[in-house]
């Protein structure tokens, strides 16, 4: 096979790894809250300038100033549910994609009004590494692999944990889950701080590889709506797996052709697979 | 134990209770017997603090409930299995007694409930890394009891327990009522199966439109005529 393509399959997998990690973040908001946090991309790219700014600004180490992106942001989720999502919660879904939609809007206008359109950088360029004969992004196996240990700790918090259960429990049957002494709001806060931590753990793993500006949410934001469509709203295990294939469509899609290309090929791809199965790929 | 006095209650405009009175004894068995839309399940949403109260007033061991939420209630001693179960159909049997246990108190017993509700429910232990929703009807409903029981309440809410169960399974429904009544539970069931839940009970009340019509020892109310005539049939 060629090694080019098999270049190109490697990084659509090392790709899907960061995809998960917001297609969970997305799906577990949506299944516990039943909302749509359409400014989700937006919050990476705020834990994005967050490092950037101790990083290059404060000479905050880089570990300590992911750290800071991460608590940054799950603090950021909690606010987001406080004081957009909780006032219209009971509203009709359209009225709360209006309220988060324009999250999106002043969250982008914000960044440019603090830091002006450029592309920034934090200037660590990490090396890329050579397995035979095959180059491999040292930033991306990074971002891989730590996609994958967030998603198995959430799997786990999940599982394991009484609040995790109770986050479950929420997401099956909201309404009687104060009778098992559950209070639905403060699952709703942690739920919120869980999904903004996954936003800032995203925005560590992208930094490394990319600039930021504040239009970098439009880049990949589409892309993770569309992995939470195909892989059914709501259903975790759908999204993870739905990462990888368009991560895969894009990957092999831009080795072929080039990465504009490529995106189309992915939408394409969508609109067809949600005329066969409208519900999502892995619809229960 | 469970005192309710002159309650009102409804959804928006429409009221459904209206000065709805009872008194749940200590270690008895109390029923609330009455026809569809009589405002049963809603006296017990009532009672979990589901829904607000209007007017009245409503005490447990003579601490005011009324304004407190359902999680609230729930750390006051007060279980309640809900109508049509509602288990947590993909949470495993073992998943939803875990979460029966969410309030601090009974988590820190977890074990000890856990053993107590599979000794009174074996089947539950056979079938407790199964997801909830595969389980038979009459498992559910076991397991919704035991669920409500992992929370250690002095006070267990039934409502509608042989709801859509076939009638061999009723009856063990109501055979495992009567060992949990043994233990020295407080139980206030509601029921439409009057002939059943009269047979387990120790008082009743028979609530129509929303107010209470009737009210007397179990064996007072088997030999009323009225309610021989309208709810068994006889």
């Amino acid at each position: 096979m060629d090694i080019f393509l098999v270049e190109a399959i490697i990084n659509g997998i090392l790709l899907g790894g960061v995809l998960a990690l917001l297609a969970l973040g997305l799906n577990l908001i949506f299944g516990v809250i039943d909302v749509v946090w359409i400014a989700y991309a937006d919050i990476v790219m705020c834990g994005m300038y967050v490092i950037y700014v101790l990083y290059t600004h404060y000479d905050v180490p880089l570990l300590f100033a992911c750290l800071a992106g991460i608590a940054g942001m799950a603090a950021f989720g909690v606010a987001v549910h406080l004081l957009i999502i909780a006032p219209v919660l009971n509203s009709a879904p359209i009225n709360q994609l209006l309220a988060t939609g324009g999250l999106l809007f002043f969250l982008q206008s914000f960044a440019t009004l603090l830091f002006g359109t450029d592309f920034r950088n934090i200037g660590v360029r990490l090396p890329v590494v050579e397995v035979a004969s095959i180059y491999i992004s040292f930033a991306r196996l990074i971002a891989f692999l730590f996609g994958l240990i967030g998603a198995v700790a959430l799997y786990l918090f999940l599982k394991r944990t009484y609040i995790g259960t109770a986050i479950r429990a929420v997401a099956q049957d909201r309404d009687i889950v104060g009778l098992m002494g559950i209070d639905q709001r403060r699952i709703y806060l942690a739920t919120s701080a869980i999904g903004g931590a996954l936003a800032g753990l995203a925005a560590c793993l992208l930094v490394l590889q990319y600039d930021v500006h504040p239009f970098i949410g439009n880049t990949f934001g589409p892309v993770i709506f569309m992995i939470c469509v195909l892989g059914g709203l709501g259903n975790m295990i759908g999204g993870f797996v739905a990462s990888f294939i368009i991560s895969q469509i894009i990957a092999i899609g831009g080795y072929y052709s080039n990465t504009e290309l490529s995106y189309v090929l992915a939408f394409t791809m969508f609109i067809i697979l949600m005329f066969v199965r409208p519900r999502g790929l892995f619809a229960r | 134990m469970l005192s309710l006095s002159a309650v009102s209650a409804g959804y928006g405009s429409f009221q459904v209770l209206f000065d709805v009175s009872l008194e749940v004894p200590r270690g008895e068995a109390v029923g609330v017997i009455g026809s569809n839309g009589a405002g049963k399940t809603t006296l017990m949403r009532v009672i979990s603090g589901l829904i607000p109260l209007r007017a009245g007033t409503m005490t447990l061991e003579g601490l005011p409930l009324a304004g407190l939420p359902a999680h609230r209630i729930v750390e006051q001693g007060i279980a309640h299995v809900p109508e049509h179960r509602r288990l947590f159909p993909r949470l495993t049997v073992e998943e939803n007694l875990r979460i029966g246990a969410f309030i601090p108190r009974a988590r820190r017993r977890f074990a000890a409930q856990l053993d107590r509700v599979y000794a009174l429910f074996p089947r539950l232990k056979e079938r407790r890394q199964q997801p909830a929703g595969t389980l038979s009807g009459g498992e559910q409903q076991m397991c919704a009891i035991g669920r409500a029981l992992m929370s250690d309440p002095k006070l267990l809410l039934l409502d509608e327990p042989s709801a859509g169960l076939a009638p061999l399974v009723v009856r063990q429904v109501f055979e495992l009522i009567r060992r949990i009544r043994g233990e020295g539970l407080t139980v206030l069931i509601v029921e439409q199966n009057v002939q059943q839940v009269l047979d387990v009970v120790d008082r009743a009340y028979l609530l129509e439109v929303g107010a209470i019509r009737l009210a007397g020892t179990a064996d007072e109310l088997k030999g009323n005529r009225f309610i021989r005539q309208s709810y068994m049939g006889l």
